[in-house]
């Protein structure tokens, strides 16, 4: 009897991945010579160029494809045939430009709005109109005032980075203990010292918070955005499998985009779990 | 005549009420001095603006009126020569006890070197019998092991004069004795002057030089102070067989169940000292009045 939770956990999960493989695989298997004999007119219209299964490829394919691929991520070869890795790192090379710029922007903001009730009232207006604009919608103005692809997919990175920073920045400035609040004045701390000293490592677990939103965000929104910008990167990596007709690049891509995202959400938890404090 | 350590002269805080309301008055009147060394605790009913008395001294809140004079210089702002012990610990959660220590000493001293800092304050770590458990966060720690750190801090600044705000209310009993105890022993080799807010009577007689009474709110005001000339050092277990110990605790109680509530809104003015007579009943037998108002009994 296995007692384990962690194990039964495991066991389970790959029960389901192995149950899901073989009724997938299953699914498309079309079986030796089913695309043999006479073409349809459909299919002399269009050169043969239907395929008789579903064209959706095995996961077997995937499987090979995404061996081949990751055992040179790095290949360069033109403009349209860059390896997975090169792609993944041009995506992440621009989310943590955006991202970057926009904690560098968010935190001290966040740290205005949260200490200064003023502050707070009047920028809370344009900070609720701005935070539910979709980052994309940004682009066109983006390209035409920025005129690079490049910085305007970095700026659409920015400006959808900044708010959960911001807004919880501020919330965990403003809900610092009015006791601790106190404690610094007492000991005549000034604003600067208070804010690094005091507010900063009471507030650093909810403005780490805000960041981990952000930087999920950010690689949701960096797909699509390249998807538009095209030239490099795994978005447009994506879409130009799609366009290729490359579905097992496509799911493939898409899986890796799964672990990449996977990878820096859990480097921000571990840095979450860094300043968590027991209260 | 030199003036006292510390004066406060008719302090007053009204709150804004919800519109359509008069504001609310929550003290008046109120009128004390400390000496220095003096060791004063304040009782008297939630809501009469102990706390806010004391926020006051500590520079954290402002008066709606009046005056408070530490050192002949009127209080404004905090200042690292008042200490001030908190309900809650109110440390550091992120910092060990030691840390939490260490923070307020570099405060007052940021000349000093980091060892000279940390020497300093675990001594006073040692002082509150925390040695050994310094490098535990807050959280590992008891609650009264917590508010032993607060304790350390505040006196690790040397402050010429520190302010309680009901510092053992969160406390059980028997930790509440361990903890007075050593504040009694830190406070005699140290001689701060001490500020304190206590809900409980014995805890008062047991660490005042005086009790200051405040009548309840709104409109609170110190009704009298009550001289405690039990002689030191006191100890628990024998403080209550002195023949004292049950009279002052009598007028205490009496004051606290009765007078307090008769007295409300009366009004400030100055407060005087009560001394109780050697034997028989307290100075407020008899008719009753407010005993601020006569002439008999008062030093």
């Amino acid at each position: 009897m296995v007692t384990n939770i962690n194990l039964k956990a495991a066991i389970v999960s790959a029960l389901m991945l192995a149950g899901l493989l073989i009724v997938w695989e299953a699914s498309v298997y079309t079986g030796p010579g089913a695309a043999t004999g006479e073409m349809s007119e459909y299919e002399m219209l269009t050169g043969g160029a239907q395929p008789d299964d579903s064209g959706i490829p095995a996961p077997s394919a995937i499987i090979s494809h995404a061996i081949t691929e990751l055992s040179d991520p790095f290949y360069d070869r033109g403009t349209n045939d860059k390896g997975i890795g090169t792609q993944l790192l041009y995506s992440v090379g621009r989310v943590l430009t955006g991202y970057g710029l926009a904690v560098l922007v968010a935190v001290p903001l966040g740290f205005v709005v949260g200490m200064s009730p003023v502050m707070q009232k009047a920028l809370n207006p344009y900070i609720q109109v701005l935070r539910p604009i979709s980052p994309l919608a940004w682009m066109p103005l983006a390209l035409f005032i920025i005129q690079d692809s490049v910085k305007s997919a970095i700026f659409v990175i920015f400006i959808c980075s900044i708010w959960p920073i911001l807004v919880n920045t501020a919330f965990g400035v403003a809900s610092v203990k009015r006791d601790l609040l106190n404690v610094a004045r007492t000991l005549e701390l000034s604003r600067l010292k208070t804010a690094v000293t005091v507010i900063l490592p009471a507030a650093a677990p909810t403005i780490l918070t805000g960041m981990r939103i952000a930087i999920g965000i950010s690689w949701l929104v960096i797909v699509a955005a390249e998807m538009l910008v095209g030239g490099t990167g795994i978005g447009y990596y994506v879409w130009n499998e799609w366009n290729n007709l490359d579905l097992t690049s496509v799911i493939f891509s898409i899986l890796m985009i799964g672990v990449v995202g996977m990878v820096l959400d859990s480097m921000l938890a571990a840095a979450t779990r860094a300043v968590q404090y027991a209260d | 005549m030199t003036k006292p350590f510390l004066q406060v002269e008719n302090l007053k805080k009204t709150f804004p009420a919800p519109r359509g309301e008069p504001p609310l008055t929550v003290f008046a009147g109120v009128n004390f001095s400390i000496e220095k060394g003096e060791f004063i605790c304040v009782i008297g009913h939630s809501g009469c603006g102990k706390s806010t008395i004391l926020n006051i001294m500590a520079g954290l809140d402002q008066a709606s009126d009046g005056y408070v004079f530490m050192d002949g210089k009127e209080i404004r702002g905090t200042s690292l020569d008042r200490g001030v012990i908190f309900q809650n610990h109110s440390l550091l959660p992120w910092k060990s006890a030691l840390s939490n220590v260490m923070f307020a000493v570099k405060s007052r001293w940021p000349g000093w070197s980091r060892e000279k800092v940390r020497e300093h304050a675990m001594k006073y770590i040692a002082m509150v019998g925390l040695k050994g458990t310094e490098d535990r966060k807050p959280s590992q720690l008891s609650g009264g092991m917590r508010q032993r750190v607060g304790i350390a801090r505040a006196f690790a600044i040397e402050p010429k004069m520190l302010l309680m705000d009901e510092p053992f209310g969160a406390l059980d009993a028997l930790t509440r004795g361990t903890i007075q105890d050593e504040l009694l022993s830190i406070w005699s080799q140290a001689g701060q002057t001490v500020f304190m807010i206590t809900h409980d009577v014995d805890e008062a007689i047991l660490l005042s030089d005086r009790i200051l009474l405040m009548t309840n709110g709104p409109n609170a005001s110190v009704a009298e102070a009550v001289q405690v000339d039990i002689p030191r050092p006191r100890q628990r277990e024998t403080l209550f067989k002195h023949e004292r110990f049950y009279q002052i605790r009598n007028h205490l109680v009496d004051f606290l169940v009765r007078r307090s509530r008769e007295l409300a809104g009366t009004g400030g003015g100055e407060t005087r000292t009560v001394r109780l007579k050697a034997v028989g009943g307290d100075l407020e037998d008899g008719d009753g009045e407010p005993s601020r108002r006569r002439a008999a009994g008062g030093t």
